[in-house]
């Protein structure tokens, strides 16, 4: 495997601005309210693996995966892909066919007055790259069959289908402009796990058969474990934890790693006694000082709550933690 | 005795097209105090299950025949006067979504003294003292203080608490959870676990848990039953079902899950997905996804009987006991 880097990440922060209008600012004496939700994450994917992002529900992982689409432009900092920058890969359409993305939601994601051949062509015409009517009619009906419907349901409506069929035509779509790069934002999150076991398996399939990078994004740590190569751990807007999955799962470092790991209920622990962390994700508005986990954190001291902890790098893995790098987390 | 007790329930819903059975013949029993998960893909019947246990059903559905018995009692055939007296006073409910189950206009404090006093004989001031003792106890933070704050000033995994206060403040003797921790975080999730758990054990009330996570079964309940295509495939003590299934469904649906402990090439799965309603085929529901079928299992629908420590509605493992 080519150690060809697909996108790299580098300081991107994406900030929005969520503050009353201007004059009800002025009359009621209030500063700017700025969301930071994603505050400096830097990473990168190489060729043919599947780097996660995880975290609880506000930790900026959807604001990650859309910013790596060009979907959303960084506030600060910088996205290359293929070694361009996003802003000149989104204007070159040989370079932009070639990331896509996955959404959640099968059902909000298909329109529901188009057949299934129409939106699975649909990106092939966009970028023009089959003309002849004969052709598309072809290809989509490889697609679908790629993805394990058959090239009859180019025919139906996405009602007709159930969760976890209209996520396989999703992937078809997403396949159609011939991509190397997809994100995929929690992809099996509204399905049922007999049926995520099922686009589990076709998504590995896939990246096997036709040498595909992901950036898989969920809040599921087990479904990550399955799904990927590297892995980065984030909280509140910025990566705690990154490094490959195995390792991280094997020795966690980061006290919120830990944490989310040992919140999980697994079916192996029957009968688990356990005494979980209190404390709840903070505001992205009004983050804590310092470590934006010290609130939470049985490690903090008085340099966690003043100071931001700075990566440190222990087998491989980045850590960002005082705890950690003064070497207090045992 | 069984605090209580459904048998042969069956759920149907008539359409235009002809009548959809949703429950199809389900019997199973809940002990004084104890915990049982029903856990089941979506539509398999988990929630309807509740629904028809607290008289929630949405019409047109309709408990067409079997029998369910609280504390002794049928209630399945009560008027809605009657029903409205045992509901909230003897069998609480949680909901997924706490924001909707709260009243946005109406404070915390004043949500339960209200849920109080129509179940119980309390004065004002008691129902006061008795209000903030709950919100403490489910680890609501300067209970005191924040007795008269409305839904939307508390966070998720509070309002969530305050769910569980308002489903317990009554002192019921069963609470029905439909998927409790589903709308919340992992972390959060279980908190909320720990929570429910412990008010079960103190107050001895049993507890119905529906929901769709194997994880959140297998960490709370005694007992699981695992619900296909509105029937019961198997039921049985959770350790068991867990770690050695007997149905194929079961089975199935455990592989499938994928684990935090290993990393597997390829998770098993269940291919096709469950039967609509109106499709359910003759014999065992699971049939035509099940590797293992034989020829008896499309013509004959197998009988939920005892298959090692658990009970499992399947002629396989029926056959090969024999």
């Amino acid at each position: 495997m080519s150690d060809r880097i697909v996108l790299q990440a580098n300081d991107v922060a994406r900030h929005f601005d969520v503050s009353r209008p201007a004059l009800q600012r002025l009359l009621a004496g209030e500063k700017k309210r700025i969301l930071r939700a994603v505050d400096g994450v830097s990473f990168q994917i190489v060729a043919g693996e599947t780097l996660s992002l995880v975290g609880e529900s506000g930790c900026g992982k959807s604001t990650m995966a859309r910013l790596a689409v060009g979907l959303y432009a960084p506030t600060q900092g910088s996205i290359t892909f293929e070694g361009q920058s996003m802003h000149a890969a989104l204007a070159d359409t040989s370079l932009r066919r070639k990331m896509n993305m996955i959404f959640q939601d099968p059902y909000a994601s298909l329109n529901p007055r188009w057949r299934v051949r129409d939106i699975v062509a649909e990106p092939i015409k966009a970028f023009k790259l089959l003309s002849s009517r004969k052709d598309i009619e072809d290809r989509v009906g490889q697609l679908l069959t790629q993805v394990g419907l058959s090239a009859h349901d180019g025919e139906k409506f996405p009602h007709e289908f159930s969760g976890g069929q209209r996520q396989r035509i999703s992937i078809a779509r997403a396949l159609s402009s011939e991509p190397e790069f997809l994100v995929c934002d929690e992809p099996t999150s509204a399905l049922d796990v007999s049926v995520q076991a099922q686009i589990l398996n076709l998504m590995r399939d896939l990246q096997e058969r036709l040498g595909l990078t992901y950036l898989f994004i969920s809040h599921n740590l087990a479904v990550v474990r399955h799904m990927s190569d590297d892995l980065g751990v984030m909280y509140l807007g910025r990566i705690v934890e990154q490094g490959p999955a195995e390792e991280i799962f094997r020795t966690p470092r980061h006290p919120y790693t830990r944490l989310l790991l040992d919140a999980i209920p697994d079916i192996s622990a029957v009968g688990r006694q356990r005494t979980p962390v209190g404390g709840e994700v903070p505001s992205p508005i009004s983050p804590p000082s310092g470590c934006t986990f010290h609130p939470r954190c049985p490690l903090a001291n008085a340099r966690c709550k003043a100071e931001r902890p700075m990566e440190t790098k222990v087998d491989g893995v980045a850590v960002a933690c005082h705890a950690v790098e003064e070497g207090r987390a045992a | 005795m069984a605090l209580l007790e459904v048998n042969q329930l069956c759920v149907e819903f008539p359409t235009r097209r002809g009548v959809l059975r949703a429950l199809d013949n389900i019997s199973f029993g809940i002990e004084p105090g104890e915990i049982l998960g029903v856990v089941g893909e979506s539509g398999a019947g988990k929630s309807l299950t509740g629904a028809a246990i607290i008289g929630l059903l949405e019409p047109p559905g309709r408990v067409a025949s079997g029998q369910i018995i609280f504390d002794g009692k049928r209630i399945d055939n009560l008027d809605q006067e009657a029903m409205r007296a045992i509901r909230g006073r003897h069998i609480g409910a949680i909901f997924q979504d706490p924001l909707t189950t709260l009243d946005p206009l109406m404070s915390v404090g004043k949500q339960l003294i209200e849920t109080m006093q129509t179940h119980l004989k309390l004065s004002d001031r008691d129902a006061k003292a008795r209000a903030i003792q709950w919100l403490e106890e489910v680890g609501i933070p300067a209970a005191s203080e924040r007795v008269f704050a409305y839904p939307h000033q508390f966070s998720g995994g509070m309002r969530q608490r305050v769910v569980i206060a308002l489903a317990l403040c009554a002192e019921p003797r069963l609470v029905i959870a439909d998927e409790p921790t589903t709308a919340l975080d992992v972390s959060i999730q279980a908190q909320i676990i720990t929570l429910m758990r412990r008010l079960a054990a103190d107050h001895g009330t049993s507890i119905m848990l529906v929901t769709h996570d194997m994880g959140v079964i297998a960490e709370t309940c005694d007992r699981v039953a695992v619900m296909y295509a509105g029937r019961i495939a198997e039921i049985g003590p959770v350790g068991d079902v867990v770690r050695s299934p007997h149905h194929p469904y079961t089975e199935g649906l455990m592989g499938s899950i994928p684990s935090l402990e290993s990393r597997v090439a390829r998770l098993r799965q269940i291919d096709g997905a469950m039967p609509r309603l109106n499709a359910i085929p003759k014999g065992c529901a699971f049939n035509l996804r099940c590797t293992k079928a034989i020829a008896r299992c499309q013509d004959e629908r197998p009988e939920l009987l005892p298959a090692g420590t658990t009970q499992a509605a399947c002629f396989l493992v029926q056959e090969g006991a024999q």
